[in-house]
């Protein structure tokens, strides 16, 4: 079917039978000729008059190519978007959840084209995108959704009760086009009713599988996931990832397993076999390839298990088990934590998250010292008091580091046969202790316990007390890590806590043991929760800004019910405690919506329109010569004279294409390109410096042949217009004050080489002019790198990989020496490590290097090699020179080989070399 | 002295141009064999012929003393009879002349060069040679290549008509003619001409040089044919149409010219420029001294 753009071009068509009349009265023009032999012609008559009108096929021919002409502009299209142009507004509906961001970018096509559509027909437009809280919507021009619909983006939840938005609707009527991911959600059937009875109601899905990722859970030291999928028919398989971050602290992949679909399952699970060490690290899990939250797991504490030491006296000898401090720990811990025994030297080197020291006073200064650095480290020490430390002058005058709290003399035994009151009680726990929520036994006495010595610090450092304001469990912190007491022994001897299930919760919520996944919501319940990292509907982690702390009920309804705009997916975090909530839930299966009949159900795919103009227009122009043919011939100068042999020309150009030898010489640039490294520059149309370019290129692939393993080509300009980039690791890009903007396609094919791992170096080549303020080449600079996709841009940090890719460099001098580089910005949160000379900056290359010393320039040779263009004075310039090369040398590593010379595994010779 | 600057620059033009022609038509000439040069009989002439007894009658001094001494008998020395004929030769001057087709030198080039040739030859062979319509007599000796090529260059250098219209009318008498044109114009004045030659016992010949564009008319279309001086211009709607009533006509043209060449004791040939020149100068010549 063929629709125009301006059908009203075609009345055009009317004027043709006049131009039949016209055409018909004017006979084709006569030659004039020479001739001697015109005295034998005089007198001589025509017999036929036929030449005197046009003939009428070639009347035709003209006709056509005229007729040709006019719909060619009037912009016949195959397949138009084409359909009753109905007037009713139109409502675009996105699900806007995790299970559109895949296919988020045909979602946003489709929109666009609706909106489009919208436009041409005059229609207002309403957006909505259902992940957000109901909202009154009001219809406006369709231009103005453009903005609205770019600055949607797919969240990590899904739509959620979806009726509420039925009763937000406008009222009157309206049509509605909804691009759903394809998933039931809640209250979905009522919203669609009350769209339908507003207007009709088309649906497109998307035909990808969409895919989703379970939660973790772990049992005998298997981790278990369960991938799901949308009822999609056939086998497929797919990969599980998990990540997590290496030793460095660099995130990588630590494991993959692949899962297999048979035809018909709509679940299958993914089972990973993971060392402890290994699996500790895991941070999240993701299905390969699958880029939307509800692909990605986060770990959370799930899947960490706890390295716990006993530590008890040496002299525990044959007491009976049942009596032993560590019994009832033990036994607390074990399912969930990894629980190590013995002496404190033996336990402090494994590097234990918790050291438990049950009734533990003396200790040899240099293990007090060692345990001291651990928990400044951000260990957890646990003691229990006993006898011994009751006994001991331990923490009795002044205040013991490892201790909490100063202690009384001997202890406080109370409702035992030789003292006066009745065992105590817990208190109710304080409203800012990690216990607070916790439900106390009515039955669990305490007899016997250590006291504190009341001072300033202490109903601060209390956790628990005891009915009679006693302190039970005090803490304080210690470095980056804490020291907790219990006032009482970790057997039944003194109190019954041990014995009671509140003892393990107690010791759950001082993440001595880290939760489970299917963490209970009394242990959730009652603290808050403030989210460390948020997972966005990409399934990539961001920060929460803007997030309150959340009450513990509303994450154990998120973990139920799945996120939502208030609980977004994330990591959140009580002290040491870590839950993780993920966009799919435990054991909620992935639902297909159902459309009721009468709903059209299409597919995002645009129609693809075809424009005829151009293959009309090249029709009408083979018309046109085909009758500068037929007119030659008619008047008898067809011959193989110069005229014909245009006409003949221009057709054949018309006929074989020129791309095809646009094809062959880009294809020839592309093996020539590809033969080996090139360097490349940015053709900046300024001969001069184009030159330059192209020299000082030569120069630094000729210096890179002699000193390194990298044997350069001759260097290749490139057009960012017109050429291909991805075939150079490395452009250089020389700025000239009256540089053009690169066009849209130019930019997505520069942004699309950056994000491919291309390295752009920018030279304003005014470094020399950098004091005075901004420079022509400076604003042309930032006016290109507007469009650009650039990371936040720093001046280079002195411990950059660049400066030690090759030669050990702090000093980047080109034809100009005063200029500094800007580089990709380190990570916030970069810090040194001890042991390390370098912080470990950035994982990937920087994309981009801009700085002004005009290196081309310094870099530039002749033929025969030698320096084209004067750098500096003498000596001194003959080491700027060298220093420019050693710049380029070390660039072009960097470019090849990125941040292998951050790898640890050079560390130690590379502190050998620095010297220290 | 003044010349026209357009004047002055053909006749510059055309000076570079003489020696090539002359040189052409010195080349065009050595291609034929001057085997048969003479009367091949006794006569008067400088060229030694025979010996014969004297007999009586015999002036004194007609004997050859040195032959007669070897021998009783008297010898009288014959030379070969040289009667040195005046050949006059006229070129076409008329702009028709200029016409060529597709890269061909023009038709008076050909016309020329011939005549030329032709002029080299009679001189060699001690005949004496003119130009029609110029006041020096014919004359002999390679001196006359010279001031005849002077002379052609000086009708070329004159304004032409379209056509000729003036054919020589006044001729040596028992001389030799030879026209050189394209016979496209009015025949009357050839007829006149003719008719005064033949009453002053001048034979000669009619030489036709014609393109062969205008022998095949290749032409279509609707065209406007405009003669080279533009005096004449004829439209036709379609050229191609013509062909055969053109091609007709200038048949007739050829038969009348053959017709009034016989009638004048003449010898008529047509030689078109596609051609090469030898066969048309061999022709000449030979007609000339052909048997009359």
């Amino acid at each position: 079917m063929v629709g125009f753009a301006s059908p009203l071009l075609l009345i055009g068509l009317l004027a043709l039978p006049l131009l039949w009349i016209l055409l018909r009265a004017v006979p084709p023009a006569a030659i004039r000729r020479r001739f001697a032999g015109v005295a034998l012609l005089l007198g001589l008559e025509d017999k036929a008059q036929q030449a005197d009108k046009t003939p009428w096929w070639l009347l035709v021919l003209r006709m056509l190519a005229l007729a040709a002409v006019i719909v060619a502009f009037a912009g016949p299209v195959l397949n138009p978007k084409l359909g009753p142009k109905p007037a009713d507004p139109l409502l675009i509906i996105v699900d806007g959840g995790w299970a559109d961001a895949y296919d988020w970018p045909q979602r946003q096509a489709k929109a666009v084209s609706l909106l489009d559509r919208a436009a041409l027909d005059g229609r207002a437009v309403a957006l909505a995108q259902l992940t957000d809280a109901p909202q009154a919507l009001v219809f406006k021009a369709a231009a103005e959704g453009h903005g609205r619909l770019a600055a949607m983006a797919p969240q990590g939840w899904q739509p959620q009760d979806l009726a509420l938005w039925g009763a937000a609707l406008p009222a009157g009527r309206f049509e509605t086009a909804w691009i759903s991911d394809g998933l039931a959600h809640s209250g979905q059937v009522e919203l669609l009713a009350s769209l339908q009875s507003r207007g009709r109601v088309d649906v497109f899905e998307s035909d990808h599988p969409l895919y989703a990722l379970g939660p973790a859970s772990q049992a005998n030291g298997k981790v278990t996931l369960t991938v799901q999928r949308l009822a999609q028919g056939g086998p497929a398989t797919v990969e599980v990832i998990a990540r997590g971050p290496d030793p460095a602290g660099i995130e990588r992949d630590l494991a993959r397993v692949k899962v297999t679909f048979g035809p018909k399952d709509v679940a299958s699970p993914a089972e990973l076999n993971l060392p402890a060490e290994l699996r500790n690290r895991v941070t999240r899990f993701a299905v390969d390839g699958q880029r939307s939250a509800g692909a990605v797991t986060l770990a959370g504490d799930t899947l960490k298990r706890r390295k716990v030491a006993l530590v008890a006296e040496a002299a525990e000898g044959e007491a009976m088990q049942l009596l032993s401090p560590l019994h009832y720990l033990r036994q607390a811990m074990n399912a969930s934590t990894d629980v190590l025994t013995g002496g404190l030297a033996d336990v402090l080197p494994t590097n234990p998250d918790v050291i438990v020291l049950a009734d533990v006073a003396q200790m040899p200064p240099a293990q007090a010292d060692a345990l001291q650095a651990w928990i400044e480290k951000g260990g957890l020490l646990l003691r229990f008091a006993g006898p011994r430390l009751a006994g001991s002058d331990m923490a009795r005058l002044a205040e013991d580091l490892l201790m909490p709290v100063t202690l009384r003399q001997g202890g406080l035994t109370s409702g035992g046969a030789m003292s006066w009151g009745a065992p105590k009680a817990l208190a109710a726990f304080a409203q800012s202790s990690p216990f607070h929520g916790l439900t106390i036994p009515p039955d669990l006495k305490v007899r016997t316990q250590v006291l504190a010595q009341p001072d300033a610090d202490l109903p601060a450092r209390t956790l628990a007390a005891l009915d009679d304001g006693t302190p039970l469990v005090t803490r304080k912190a210690l470095g980056q890590g804490q020291v907790v007491l219990f006032h009482v022994t970790a057997n039944a001897e003194w109190s019954d806590l041990p014995l009671s299930g509140l003892f393990v919760q107690m010791l759950e919520r001082l993440a001595v043991s880290a939760i489970a996944g299917s963490a209970g919501a009394d242990v959730l319940a009652g603290l808050v929760w403030t989210p460390e990292h948020i997972l966005n509907g990409w399934g990539d982690l961001a920060d929460p800004t803007a997030l309150a702390g959340l009450a513990g009920e509303a994450l154990v309804a998120a973990l139920q019910n799945g996120p939502s705009a208030k609980v977004p997916a994330g990591v959140y975090r009580h002290d040491g405690m870590g839950v993780a909530l993920n966009a799919v839930p435990v054991d909620q299966p992935l639902v297909k919506a159902t459309w009721p009949l009468g709903v059209a159900v299409q597919g995002l795919t645009l129609p693809a329109e075809i424009a005829l103009k151009g293959p009309v227009l090249a029709l009408a122009l083979i018309l046109l010569l085909l009758d500068a043919l037929a007119t030659l011939a008619l008047s008898g100068r067809l011959g193989f004279g110069r005229s014909t042999g245009a006409v003949l020309l221009a057709l054949a150009l018309l006929v074989h294409p020129q791309d095809a030898q646009a094809d062959d010489a880009a294809d020839q640039r592309a093996i020539a390109a590809t033969q080996g490294v090139v360097l490349a520059f940015v053709i900046t149309g300024d001969a001069g410096v184009d030159a330059t370019s192209a020299a000082g290129l030569q120069g630094v692939s000729d210096q890179l042949i002699y000193r390194t393993a990298i044997e350069p080509l001759s260097p290749m300009g490139v057009d960012v217009e017109t050429d291909q980039l991805v075939f150079f690791p490395f452009l250089y890009w020389p700025i000239t004050a009256d540089a053009a903007t690169p066009s849209a396609a130019a930019y997505d094919k520069l942004n699309h080489y950056l994000r491919t791992g291309g390295m752009i170096l920018f030279d304003t080549r005014d470094a020399d002019m950098a004091g005075a303020g901004p420079t022509p080449e400076g604003q042309a600079l930032q006016r290109i790198a507007q469009g650009l996709d650039i990371p936040p841009l720093a001046p280079l940090p002195d411990d950059h990989v660049l400066t030690r890719s090759f030669y050990l460099l702090q000093a980047f001098p080109g034809r100009f020496v005063e200029g500094g580089l800007w580089v990709e910005a380190p990570p916030p949160d970069a810090a040194k490590t001890d042991g390390m000379p370098f912080r470990n900056l950035n994982d990937g290359v920087t994309p981009v290097v801009i700085g002004g010393n005009d290196w081309a320039s310094a870099w530039a040779v002749d033929e025969d090699g030698w320096p084209l263009l004067p750098v500096g004075r003498g000596a001194a310039g003959d080491q700027q020179r060298e220093y420019a090369y050693r710049f380029g040398i070390n660039l072009i590593m960097y470019v090849l080989t990125g941040n292998y010379k951050s790898d640890q595994v050079h560390v130690p010779a590379l502190l050998e070399r620095l010297g220290k | 002295m003044t010349l026209a600057p357009d004047l002055r620059a053909r006749a510059e033009a055309l000076g570079q141009t003489l020696p090539p022609l002359l040189a052409a038509a010195e080349h065009l000439a050595a291609t034929v064999t001057l085997g048969e040069h003479g009367r091949r009989r006794p006569g008067m002439g400088d060229d030694f012929w025979q010996y014969r007894p004297a007999r009586a009658g015999d002036a004194l001094r007609l004997i050859d003393w040195r032959r007669s001494a070897r021998s009783d008998q008297a010898f009288v020395q014959e030379r070969e009879w040289q009667a040195a004929q005046s050949v006059v030769l006229w070129v076409d001057p008329a702009q028709s002349m200029d016409f060529a087709g597709s890269s061909r030198p023009p038709k008076s080039d050909r016309a020329r060069l011939l005549a030329m040739a032709l002029a080299v030859l009679l001189l060699r062979a001690g005949e004496q040679v003119g130009l029609a319509g110029h006041p020096q007599p014919p004359r002999a000796g390679k001196g006359q290549i010279l001031r005849l090529v002077e002379a052609l260059a000086a009708d070329l250098s004159a304004p032409a008509q379209d056509y000729a219209a003036a054919l020589p009318l006044d001729f040596v008498r028992q001389g030799r003619a030879v026209f050189i044109s394209d016979f496209l114009g009015d025949l009357s004045g050839l007829e006149r001409s003719l008719s005064q030659a033949a009453a002053s016992g001048v034979k000669g010949l009619l030489l036709q040089v014609l393109d062969p564009d205008e022998e095949a008319f290749p032409y279509d279309g609707r065209t406007v044919f405009v003669s080279m001086g533009g005096s004449l211009a004829h439209e036709t709607k379609s050229a191609g149409d013509l062909r055969g009533r053109y091609l007709a006509r200038l048949a007739e043209r050829k038969a009348r010219l053959a017709e009034l060449a016989q009638a004048a004791g003449w010898v008529y040939a047509s030689h078109h420029t596609g051609q090469s020149a030898t066969p048309a100068l061999l022709w000449a010549y030979r007609a000339l001294q052909g048997g009359w």
